[in-house]
């Protein structure tokens, strides 16, 4: 991999600090001219290529192969099978913790879900080793497959999402529903979903000895290398691998894949470097998705439209092996303040590759039907759903009672209100036509995510020509890392942009944590600023313990760094550069590291949440059903904004997700074979470019002295909250009809005209 | 993959000849045999790769009026050609609401009328396909099926066609001419892909090494052109197959209609012609009732194959709008969703 020469690119915009500067991608230039080295750009010498057989079943056992046919394609070099195969450290189906996650490596003939891996061809060229691959046409003993919500007994899990309690209440809700004047009970659901980054799941292994050397595209270094040390019996320290982009992962390259570590398995076998890439439609099983669910809402409000009770029930599946549940209720604990809440959830086991994070899990799905819900309980209470939302205001999290550490999203509200002329919405649904006599609707949805943090660590050092050096093993999904972390850095070290050598992407470098719940920045930015505080302080001790300095014997008074240089804070006139101060003390540079992390304190005290409120306008056929959203405005509320630039391009993508999500995204399984039959980017829809209207992003301000020491609250997910809401409670306004299926169908609005 | 000779024949003599060996196929411009073969859904030993022969991306009108383009002209540059939008508006206007304008850059005029169905089925080599390996099953009869057709099937295939192209041409009368081993001839495009009956694997009238080499629109089909429109809904605004379409053409002499024509797209095997509904609409004015009735009869022996029953109550919807756009004239210039039901939306986005 060429060195990253990411400040070759053209100057940026700059006044001031860095943080909050709207800096255009450092890595813009290198992708662009296609100089940015993903994964399966590498090609070490000697490297064979491997490519993965999948099941065409998704429940019984492989009952044979045809090695031998497969073996004697010119260029096959070897089969990786069950009963040939390297040895691996542990068994893969042992679960050390909750965040290992069960992986298919040909452990065994057994067949859990469809496409999941089977054998393994090693080749000298893709095509001989995709053809190697068809030739080994598996025989199957086949077992009914278990498919569907309702696929067999319900069970209640122990756990949802990342450890949340499957069930929570605060208040009776029997008694508020029963003595509610008005009742809303309405089921909803929401399709398998696949995280389909537009970047495969990749591997380049190459062993030399027992080291080993990988590119792979990871949201979490250290977890994967850990994950890979103990399969393969090795340590940390003879692992080294190197993910400096990610071309997106959502949550499905949070942690190891089973197919990644088949990578690594067969460039043990034939002890050669292979490189192993997931072909579209074998992502659609081992790489996680995003589970179905079925979610039961009941809402009670009084004569006035205040909520009395909120009870959210959701059903959804884990795979028959393991346990990973989509906690769509809890998107009801935080938002509308009714005095009774109760959450719950139970779950079926089917023939599906473990479901798993994706991109605002639980939050997502949740908020679709809460949002929906919501809007159906303000049409009820004949209210306006934002004027509805505006009197459930939650002035504390509802379910716990904490205060907010920070809450702006009244402003969100009035000023997405304001932007979008919300005023203007008929009451009634199916009132308003444009001029061509297309049935136009506004809807509102509000965006809610968690200000999470996770634990991370940094390297800092100010070097002897006075620049500087951040170190942090941080992950760029495409989210803008490179740059966010970079600002950072240099506000850290009080130096120029261009001054710091920000290394991130590799795993030798400090843990970064995982590159999700929104956290990446908060967290790896927290150890960012802690080591530059560290390193500066280092520094400013060598100058004020030291007589020749002219900032001798300010220790008490404290000294700012700023732009290459230490400044006494009572006397601006006193100050000195870095480079002097180390050129004085005769060292080559100062280091320090610094740390990332929850503050527990902070806490226990406060609900810490991102906020946003989304207005949606969308356009109906009103004979042919067919929708366009024809406008969105999403205000956000999240905290300190580090690059307003990256920010907005997270709260686009994640809008354009939520559109996708009320209208175009769903994987459809075969309810017979449990198959995904649209496993493809030509028939698994999202949003083109013609779906999407114009997008306007207001970011409301929001100072929050508790999340973490920079204020940042996440921007990554909260995106697509509130917006799928905003989208299918805008259908209903347009056509009056409320579907409660999504993605929403052209044969469900057909029904009136 | 699969290894397959590669054959590059310089004459259309010779490619007959080639492709007419058990085992070879036409490769146009390969964006969907590469496809089904990277799928396995196709394993062709011989690859005829006709791009290269001369005289087949020509596009000119004969001289009795006739206009005949070469099998290799690209989707994109027929819709493009100065003049042919013009005078066949619903063909072009079907054109630039398929695929993605990469596509249409590359697709050629043959391949799109030969394009295989999209049915899930037929691409997952998992499941069984009559149509891929004859007298295997169906799977799609009882599976995931609200795409599939509701005119024409059987029970042996409810696959449908998805070309947007074909459907205004079957309604122009347009005609194939072919090579074959036996010299030239010519069908009705009507007659160039067949129901499935009970043998959905084969799907055209073409016989082994028969070489589509031009499409031909008659004299006639130039009549239609100030009346005449492509309509396709479908599940994203751009860059998807249709659900249903349809192509509505009339011929409005003083105000009445002279001559309608009328074909709906992914509803059958083929480009679904509507003849009856054409017969009641001569001699007619263009009215609502009118259309209500031409739906009626366009759809009249439309049965739902699965869970698609609504296509149906669509397709009645469609003709209806369709023939309506058709009697208010054709735009001035494509529009910028072309086919879509918010072409009209000003300020469209183009797609
Ligand atoms: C993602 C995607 C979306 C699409 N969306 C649409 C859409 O919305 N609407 C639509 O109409 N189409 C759509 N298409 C299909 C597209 O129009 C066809 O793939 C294209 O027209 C095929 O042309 P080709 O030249 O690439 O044919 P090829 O792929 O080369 O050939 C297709 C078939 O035709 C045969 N063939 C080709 N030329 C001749 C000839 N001259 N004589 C005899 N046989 C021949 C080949 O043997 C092969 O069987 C889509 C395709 C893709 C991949
Ligand atoms: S509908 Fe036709 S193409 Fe589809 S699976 Fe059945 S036989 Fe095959």
């Amino acid at each position: 991999m060429p060195e990253l020469n990411l400040t070759s690119a053209p100057a940026h915009l700059r006044h001031g600090s860095n943080i909050g500067q709207p800096l255009t991608r450092r890595d813009g230039v290198l992708k662009v001219k296609g100089q940015a080295t993903y994964a399966a750009d590498n090609h070490p010498p000697g490297m064979l290529f491997a490519v993965t057989a999948v099941s065409g079943i998704s429940r019984g056992r492989v009952a044979s192969l045809d090695v031998v046919a497969a073996k004697r394609h010119p260029g096959v070099v070897d089969v990786m099978t069950p009963d040939h195969k390297p040895p691996l450290a542990v068994d893969p189906e042992i679960k050390t913790n909750p965040f290992v996650f069960r992986m298919e490596v040909l452990q065994s003939d057994e067949i859990r879900y469809a496409n999941q891996p089977i054998a393994v061809v090693i080749a000298e060229t893709l095509e001989a080793a995709t053809e190697g691959a068809a030739l080994l046409a598996p025989r199957y003993e086949v077992q009914p497959a278990l498919v569907g919500l309702d696929a067999g007994e319900s069970f209640v899990p122990p756990v949802v999402g990342v450890g949340n309690p499957t069930e929570l209440h605060r208040g009776d809700v029997e008694a508020g529903l029963a003595s509610a004047e008005k009742q809303i009970d309405a089921i909803y659901q929401t399709p398998p979903q696949y995280h389909n980054a537009m970047e495969p799941h990749a591997i380049v292994a190459s062993w030399d000895g027992d080291r080993l050397q990988i590119d792979m595209p990871t949201q979490g270094l250290m977890l994967s290398l850990a994950r890979i040390a103990e399969l393969f019996g090795i340590a940390h320290d003879k692992i080294h691998i190197r993910s400096p982009f990610l071309g997106g992962g959502f949550g499905s390259k949070g942690l190891m894949a089973g197919p990644q570590t088949l990578g690594i398995m067969a460039a043990k076998l034939v002890g050669r470097p292979v490189k192993l890439v997931l072909r579209r439609e074998q992502m659609y099983g081992p790489v996680g998705h995003r589970a179905p669910t079925r979610q039961r809402l009941r809402i009670g409000a009084d004569g006035e439209g205040r909520l009395t009770a909120l009870d959210h029930h959701a059903r959804t599946v884990s795979s028959t092996f393991d346990d990973f549940y989509e906690p769509a209720a809890d998107a009801s604990h935080t938002l509308y303040a009714a005095p009774a809440i109760r959450t719950s959830h139970d779950a079926v086991r089917v023939n599906t590759g473990t479901p798993l994070f994706m991109r605002a899990p639980g939050e997502a799905t949740g908020s679709i039907a809460l949002e929906s819900a919501i809007d159906e309980m303000a049409w009820a209470c004949g209210m306006d759903p934002l004027a509805f939302r505006l009197k459930n205001y939650a002035e504390v999290e509802p379910i716990s009672g904490k205060p907010f550490s920070s809450k702006a999203l009244r402003a969100c509200y009035e000023q997405g209100a304001a932007r979008f002329g919300w005023a203007k919405r008929s009451l009634q649904p199916r009132q308003m036509r444009d001029d061509a006599g297309f049935l136009v609707g506004w809807g509102v949805g509000t965006a809610t995510f968690p200000a999470l943090m996770f634990q991370a660590q940094a390297r800092a050092a100010i070097r002897r020509d006075g620049s500087g050096v951040m170190e942090i093993g941080a992950h760029d999904m495409g989210q803008g890392a490179w740059t966010a972390l970079a600002q950072i850095a240099a506000d850290a070290v009080g130096l120029d942009i261009d001054r710091v050598e920000f290394k991130a992407g590799t795993s030798d470098l400090p843990d970064a944590g995982i590159a999700g719940g929104s956290a990446h920045t908060a967290t790896a930015g927290a150890a960012i600023h802690s080591a530059g505080a560290a390193v500066i302080a280092k520094l400013a001790d060598l100058a004020t313990n030291d007589e020749r300095s002219p900032l001798f014997g300010a220790g008490n008074a404290g000294v700012i760094a700023r732009d290459g240089r230490l400044v006494r804070r009572d006397d601006e006139s006193r100050s000195e550069s870095y480079a002097e101060i180390l050129a004085r003390a005769g060292v080559a540079e100062v280091e320090a590291g610094g740390t990332g992390a929850p503050n527990p304190a902070a806490m226990e005290e406060y609900a810490m949440h991102a906020h946003g409120a989304v207005f949606a306008e969308v356009k109906v056929d009103p004979e042919l059903g067919q929708v366009r959203v024809t406008r969105m405005v999403g205000a956000f509320a999240a905290g300190r904004i580090v690059n307003p630039h990256l920010v907005k391009s997270q709260l686009f993508g994640g809008m354009i997700w939520g559109l996708s999500f009320a209208l175009h995204e769903e994987a459809i399984t075969d309810r017979r074979s449990g198959r995904i039959m649209n496993a493809n980017l030509g028939e698994y829809h999202i949003p083109v470019n013609a779906d999407v209207p114009p997008l306007d992003v207001i970011t409301v301000d929001e100072h929050d002295p508790h999340v973490n020491a920079l204020g940042i609250k996440g921007v990554g997910e909260i995106g697509i909250t509130g917006s799928a809401g905003a989208v299918a409670n805008a259908v209903w306004h347009a056509t009056g009809v409320r579907v409660r299926r999504f993605p929403i169908r052209i044969e469900e609005l057909l029904t009136q005209s | 993959m699969k290894q397959f000779d590669y054959v590059r024949p310089a004459t259309v003599t010779e490619a007959v000849a080639a492709a007419a060996q058990p085992g070879a196929v036409y490769l146009a411009a390969g964006t969907n045999l590469l496809d089904l073969m990277k799928g396995g859904v196709s394993r062709p030993d011989r690859l005829v790769d006709v791009t290269h022969l001369d005289g087949l991306d020509q596009i000119e009108t004969l001289a009795d009026g006739s206009l005949r383009i070469g099998a290799l002209v690209s989707n994109a540059d027929l819709a493009h050609d100065p003049g042919f939008a013009t005078s066949y508006p619903a063909v072009a206007e079907a054109l630039l609401s398929g695929a993605s304008a990469q596509l249409r850059n590359a697709a050629t005029v043959g391949g799109n009328l030969l394009q295989r169905t999209r049915c899930a089925y037929f691409y997952d080599t998992a499941s069984r396909c009559n149509k891929r390996e004859a007298g295997t099953g169906c799977d799609a009869r009882d599976g995931e099926n609200r795409g599939h057709a509701v005119l024409g099937w059987s029970e042996s295939c409810i696959a449908t066609h998805p070309s947007d192209f074909c459907v205004p041409l079957v309604a122009l009368d347009a005609v194939v001419e072919i090579e074959g081993r036996n010299g030239r001839r010519e069908i009705a495009l009507d007659e160039l892909h067949r129901l499935p009956g009970n043998t959905p694997e084969r799907e055209s009238a073409l016989e082994p090494g028969d070489l589509i080499v031009a499409l031909r629109l008659p004299p006639a089909a130039r009549g239609f052109s100030a009346h005449a429109r492509y309509l396709k809904v479908r599940e994203r605004t751009s860059y998807a197959f249709a659900v249903v379409s349809a192509a509505a053409a009339l011929r409005i002499e003083n105000g009445k209609i002279a001559e309608a024509r009328l074909a709906l797209g992914g509803v059958a095997a083929k480009p679904w012609r509507a003849r009856a509904a054409e017969d009641v609409l001569r001699g007619v004015a263009p009215t609502a009732d009118a259309f209500q009735e031409a739906a009626w009869r366009a759809l009249a022996d439309a049965k739902p194959s699965g869970d698609n029953a609504f296509k149906i109550e669509l397709a009645r919807r469609i003709v209806v709008r369709a023939l309506t756009l058709a009697a208010a004239g054709t735009p001035a210039r494509v529009p910028a969703l072309p086919a879509s039901p918010f072409a009209s939306t000003s300020g469209a986005i183009h797609a």
